[in-house]
């Protein structure tokens, strides 16, 4: 057997496989020529496409095309987002150096916020969340009221990557608004995941990338609304409104409009379809393990407070990297929903945040599903998991 | 067999997992992260050898084709390793670290969880042989020098029990460090040039008295303590009795040369007072030691007639070993010199090791 043919593929948050209309949107470019910058007849057709791409993308997620700035992911446009606003907002008037962002956000913004602190003397000041990882609006109101005037940006992740909590990005919204604050969310996850309306949101930056929702690598966008100032992070040819610079990749724009446009498209009926998955998938391994517990917020396959394909699964007495190698060796790949340095895993940054202890936060499981998974994958998951977790406990205890 | 191999993401545990997985073991890889703070991009500290050593055993395990994780050990080992380490240079005795991880470590915590999730055994890259013994003896597992007698191993090895030694894989026992390189080579591992490690794999510098200087902080309380000679008369001071070991030439920085122009050694280390007491090789002598925590391979002897080994890389020293309840009395037919108390003696019956046990204090002439 091949290890496509064995593999059970529930780690769809970590990247999920591209999808046919975006492999082929992809390479029906990639023997062209020709640079979107350039004046020439190839020039114009490659500049037409990542126009076309940009409207489908627009369309798609209810912004307009002048607001969609490429980049090469997720990571680049969170950081752009962060950085490029902070720096706008602060040279506008030097009493904005306050940062605020969630304790649960992904390290692109966790990471490029505390960069901007030891490195530049930001002030940083991280907003609590609650036991199921959901921030604490009144925390935010707080923060911001001490002083208004010195937030220079405030982000939010739209959906936790590792517990699947959706955020009151609304609430957010409207508290920073009244204070004329930008605000920024990590929609990485969300994207195809649940309905995502840029316009509707009133956010002032969205962040998105391409391979979590079908396209490929490489590739991905921050939305950012025409009135917003952004500082580049990227200087060079300006290629995108000045705020990003760099060749403009075709191929993969084509692709990416491709995966954005069938998973917006399909949105509705994915998560119905994945969220029964995933309710069967919890309730038939609690049903083995009796004492397992589902980390993050209530099971709704709607995805009103919590990602439809994400199931966060603490084992008591296992630890979470014994789990994993012993499901890998099965053919079952899933995470430790972790962060990895040098593969060393460290505790979850976001369950601790949450309230979990050292060890509670060590003996996790992340399964995320997507749109490949099938009844199939679950069957698999809840045929291994009872010896797996004998197994990691006995290992344990020893 | 269902293998762990432990891979350090050297040249020995790379070949030796090549090898295991060759004879047709099922083997799976794992790189053990020691150090609390492993050297990444973020926590900033860049230039420790960590990641890249992770990183080594990583592409090691794709080209041998075994699936590869890394494991966290880093608080037993700074439980059970480094604390030891600092204790026992703060009594003023010289430990060896690497018996001490054979021991808690990698034969003790990652066996353990080994056997918990269903492997049979530890494969590592020790130059170590193992072999079953005679039925009359009761079909013990053996442990023998490697036939490189400049790598072998078996030293650091003398800790581990029957126990250990049945759940113990040492592919490399059989061949000699060069043959290990000139395969790795062949096998198109990309660490085939890798230098040895020489040094304590936790100071990462090589400076193991900075180390212990700024680590053992105020438990070093002997900063300014006096260097004697055997008459009592003060030579000088010193910076902490850490800085020591018995037998030490280099490092002494003593003002003026000994009266009959010989050079001079150290005799002992006294941790309480801080005193270090030095003097001429000959008085280095020692014809009789003790140990204690004794370790065996096989079943207890009440007596061995053998050899001794009495540091890593050090020379066999014939000898009659006693055994009691508790402790060991080892008599020396010739002396050894610079015999340091906390150090292993490793016992041996020809090529075959017997067991060990730690020195405790020496007897001179």
């Amino acid at each position: 057997m091949d290890i496509a043919e064995r593999t059970v593929y529930l780690d769809h948050a970590a990247t999920t496989p591209m999808v046919p209309a975006a492999v082929e949107a992809m390479t029906a470019h990639l023997l062209e020529v020709g640079n979107p910058s350039s004046l020439h007849a190839s020039g114009r057709h490659a500049r037409r496409v990542v126009e076309e791409s940009r409207e489908t993308i627009a369309q798609a997620l209810g912004c307009r095309p002048g607001e969609v700035v490429f980049t090469s992911g997720g990571t680049e446009a969170d950081n752009l987002a962060v950085k490029g606003i902070h720096w706008a907002r602060l040279a506008e008037d030097p009493r904005r150096n306050r940062v605020l962002a969630t304790a649960v956000e992904h390290h692109a913004v966790l990471d490029a916020v505390s960069w901007l602190h030891e490195a530049e003397g930001a002030e940083i000041e991280l907003l609590p969340v609650d036991d199921r990882g959901r921030l604490v609006v009144e925390a935010l109101r707080e923060t911001i009221e001490r002083d208004p005037a010195s937030v220079s940006v405030v982000s939010v992740m739209w959906a936790n990557n590792e517990v699947g909590t959706i955020q009151p990005v609304e609430d957010v919204v409207a508290i920073a608004a009244e204070h004329g604050i930008p605000v920024h969310t990590d929609a990485v996850q969300a994207v195809g995941a649940v309905p995502v309306d840029f316009a509707t949101s009133g956010v002032d930056a969205l962040s998105l990338t391409a391979h979590k929702l079908g396209g490929p690598y490489g590739v991905g966008a921050l939305i950012v609304r025409r009135e917003v100032v952004v500082t580049p992070l990227v200087h060079g040819g300006g290629q995108e409104r000045d705020i990003r610079s760099g060749t403009i990749d075709t191929p993969a724009i084509a692709g990416f409009a491709a995966a954005v446009e069938l998973a917006v498209k399909e949105q509705a009926e994915k998560a119905a379809r994945v969220g029964a998955l995933r309710d069967d998938l919890v309730r038939r391994v609690v049903d083995v393990v009796p004492d397992a517990h589902v980390h993050g917020g209530a099971l709704d396959p709607l995805g009103v407070h919590r990602l439809p394909g994400n199931a966060h699964l603490g084992f008591p007495g296992c630890e979470g990297d014994s789990l994993l190698m012993l499901l890998d060796a099965r053919g079952i790949e899933c995470s430790t929903g972790s962060a990895c340095s040098a593969g060393v895993p460290q505790p979850s940054h976001v369950l601790l945040a949450m309230g979990c202890d050292e060890d509670q936060a060590r003996h996790s499981l992340r399964f995320s599903l997507g749109h490949s998974t099938t009844p199939a994958d679950i069957d698999a998951v809840v045929e291994a998991i009872g010896p797996a977790v004998e197994r990691a406990r006995a290992a344990r205890v020893r | 067999m269902k293998l762990l191999a432990a891979m350090s993401g050297g040249v020995d545990s790379a070949v030796a997992a090549a090898r295991a997985a060759e004879t047709g073991h099922d083997v799976t890889g794992v790189h053990l992260a020691l150090s609390r703070n492993p050297a990444s991009y973020r926590s900033g500290a860049r230039g420790c050898c960590t990641i890249e050593d992770a990183n080594d055993a990583r592409r090691a395990a794709d080209v041998i084709g075994i699936p590869f994780y890394v494991w966290d050990l880093s608080d037993r080992f700074h439980e059970d390793v480094v604390e030891d380490f600092m204790d026992e240079y703060a009594a003023g005795r010289t430990p060896n670290p690497c018996l001490r991880c054979n021991e808690k470590i990698k034969f003790a915590a990652v066996l353990d969880r080994a056997l918990g999730l269903g492997f049979d055994a530890v494969a590592t890259g020790h130059y170590a042989q193992l072999r079953v013994g005679p039925d009359s003896e009761g079909g013990l597992i053996e442990m023998h020098r490697a036939v490189d007698d400049g790598k072998d191993q078996s030293y650091v090895l003398g800790v581990l029990d029957q126990e250990q030694l049945r759940h113990a894989v040492f592919p490399l026992g059989g061949s000699t460090k060069a043959e290990v390189r000139a395969e790795a080579a062949e096998r198109g591992l990309l660490v085939a040039d890798k230098p040895d490690s020489h040094d304590i794999c936790f100071v990462a510098d090589g400076d193991t008295p900075g180390w212990l200087r700024d680590k053992l902080g105020d438990r070093a309380p002997n900063h300014g303590g006096a260097i004697l000679d055997e008459d009592g008369a003060e030579l000088g001071k010193h910076d902490g009795t850490y800085g020591f070991t018995i037998g030490q030439r280099k490092g002494l920085r003593l003002g003026r040369p000994a009266a009959d122009g010989k050079p001079r050694f150290v005799l002992d280390i006294e941790p309480v007072s801080g005193t270090v007491t030095v003097g001429p090789r000959e008085h280095l002598a020692v014809h009789r030691l003790s140990g204690i925590r004794p370790r065996w391979c096989g079943s207890v002897p009440v007596r061995v007639e053998g050899t001794v080994q009495l540091r890593a890389h050090g020379t066999e020293h014939r000898a009659v070993v006693a055994v009691r309840d508790e402790d060991v009395e080892i008599e020396l037919l010739e002396p050894a010199y610079g015999i340091a108390p906390g150090q292993a003696a490793v016992i041996y019956d020809g090529t075959r090791v017997v067991g060990s046990a730690t020195i405790a204090s020496t007897v001179r002439a």
